[in-house]
């Protein structure tokens, strides 16, 4: 059980271990939910809840479960903290819910968390795993939300629509607009549109990537990483 | 000290099933009555854009009424939520089904008055290409409402139609497919209305009729 920085974990989770754009992971909800801001943010916050719970209560097991039986457990976890969540969105935000719809017991599915449950909880003390699941649950979050509201820029015109679904009425004020005139981009909204940006977003996030690591280790031989396949050629 | 890791290993997977389990129920629990509420009020809340709360008086969300007409209606069950004033008939409303839309069945709410005339008419699922077909709902635009006040004599029988085929209802540049089917499948609905009329309202039949 060796100390970990929480500077580090939060660093691995927003960026350099993004479950979204590097671990690739949790694809299905992340295309599918994405044609608006919103439904990414209410998406993702919903992930990122599970990813908590999960990290936490897997840490807290992790002596007591027999390996023969770890994945079934973690499975078992899982799953019932999604169809808890689930059932309190329907309680609590009930129009998104209506919007996210089957998505969310689709989180289930969402490699993410049965991977960090895997591969970080059930090595590490409670906290780290509190932190490391809050690092992962919001990069794949900010994910969600940047995919989403370039989608819903291109496509519609309009940026954090509905917000109301979420905020209440005090958001229904929020919806930017590029104007009536724009029609927006088909493109974007329709299935396609959602390969197309996470393969744009991987490509900048490559570029970025490539810049920060020859501007300060010009000495070094440059890293492994970065050589990610956009997957949208 | 453990000599069948096997059984352990069994009888921890049936604890973590059965906290699993636990916590679902507590959950379900607590959330059931909220979610039917929620539910309840969504639906009441549709069911008012389209028949005025105020015009009515009885509880329109369980006063319901089950009608077999798949060629008409779309389903093979339709249920019709019924509006009455002091047990009078005011209006019904059906959950009529789209079945040749662009991509899928689409389940409408139309509200039809007693006289005859819609009430509205509401998109409440679909499946059409979001940008062309999905204009048919009411927050992407006001075409939805095109239908209010409408009723099989205004416009004339042989005008409810989209303008491409020669009738009244606009289609949307790109899309004439869906409209199309919203229309024939609202003017069906009124066909049904028509002949129907008298049966919809079971309790209030023999008052009607004097």
């Amino acid at each position: 059980m060796s100390d970990v920085s929480y500077g580090k974990l939060i660093r691995e989770g927003l960026w350099s271990n993004n479950q979204a754009l590097v671990a690739l992971l949790g694809l299905c909800p992340l295309l599918a939910v994405t044609n608006t801001a919103i439904n990414g943010l209410g998406l993702g916050i919903a992930t990122t809840l599970v990813l908590v719970m999960s990290n936490a209560t897997v840490s807290l097991i992790r002596n007591l479960v027999r390996p023969e039986v770890r994945l079934p457990v973690f499975v078992i976890v899982i799953a019932s903290f999604v169809t808890a969540v689930e059932l309190s969105m329907n309680a609590w935000f009930y129009e998104l819910y209506k919007v996210l719809g089957i998505f969310i017991p689709l989180i289930v599915t969402n490699c993410a968390i049965i991977g960090r449950a895997e591969a970080f909880a059930s090595k590490h003390r409670l906290t780290p795993s509190l932190v490391d699941g809050l690092a992962m649950g919001l990069g794949f979050t900010c994910a969600l939300v940047t995919l989403g509201g370039m989608r819903e820029l291109i496509g519609m015109g309009t940026l954090f629509a509905q917000a109301d679904l979420m905020f209440g009425d005090l958001a229904s004020g929020w919806t930017l607009s590029l104007g009536e005139k724009f029609n927006g981009m088909l493109l974007a909204i329709l299935p396609p549109g959602a390969f197309i940006g996470m393969g744009l977003m991987i490509a900048l996030k490559n570029i970025i990537d490539g810049r920060l690591s020859k501007r300060a280790e010009p000495a070094r031989t440059p890293a492994a990483e970065g050589s990610m396949e956009t997957g949208t050629a | 000290m453990i000599k069948h890791p096997v059984s352990v290993a069994g009888i921890l997977l049936a604890l973590f099933a059965t906290a699993g389990t636990a916590l679902v129920a507590v959950t379900n629990d607590l959330t059931a009555e909220r979610i039917a509420e929620n539910e309840r009020q969504a639906l009441l809340s549709n069911l008012s854009a389209l028949v005025p709360i105020e015009e009515i008086d009885n509880d329109i969300v369980s006063d319901t009424l089950i009608v077999r007409q798949p060629d008409l209606l779309g389903g093979e069950e339709t249920l019709v939520y019924l509006g009455r004033k002091q047990g009078k008939p005011v209006a019904a409303v059906f959950t009529s089904v789209v079945p040749n839309g662009y991509s899928g069945p689409i389940k409408l709410l139309v509200a039809v008055h007693n006289d005859g005339t819609l009430g509205g008419v509401r998109v409440i699922s679909h499946k059409e290409t979001p940008g062309l077909g999905d204009k048919i709902e009411e927050n992407r635009s006001d075409w939805i409402h095109s239908f209010d006040g409408k009723s099989l004599s205004n416009p004339k029988f042989s005008r409810w139609k989209v303008k491409k085929d020669g009738g009244d209802f606009d289609q949307f540049t790109g899309a004439t497919i869906t409209p199309r089917a919203i229309v024939a499948a609202v003017k069906n609905t009124l066909i049904y209305f028509d002949k129907h009329r008298e049966t919809l309202f079971p309790n209030t039949r023999k008052a009607e009729q004097k």
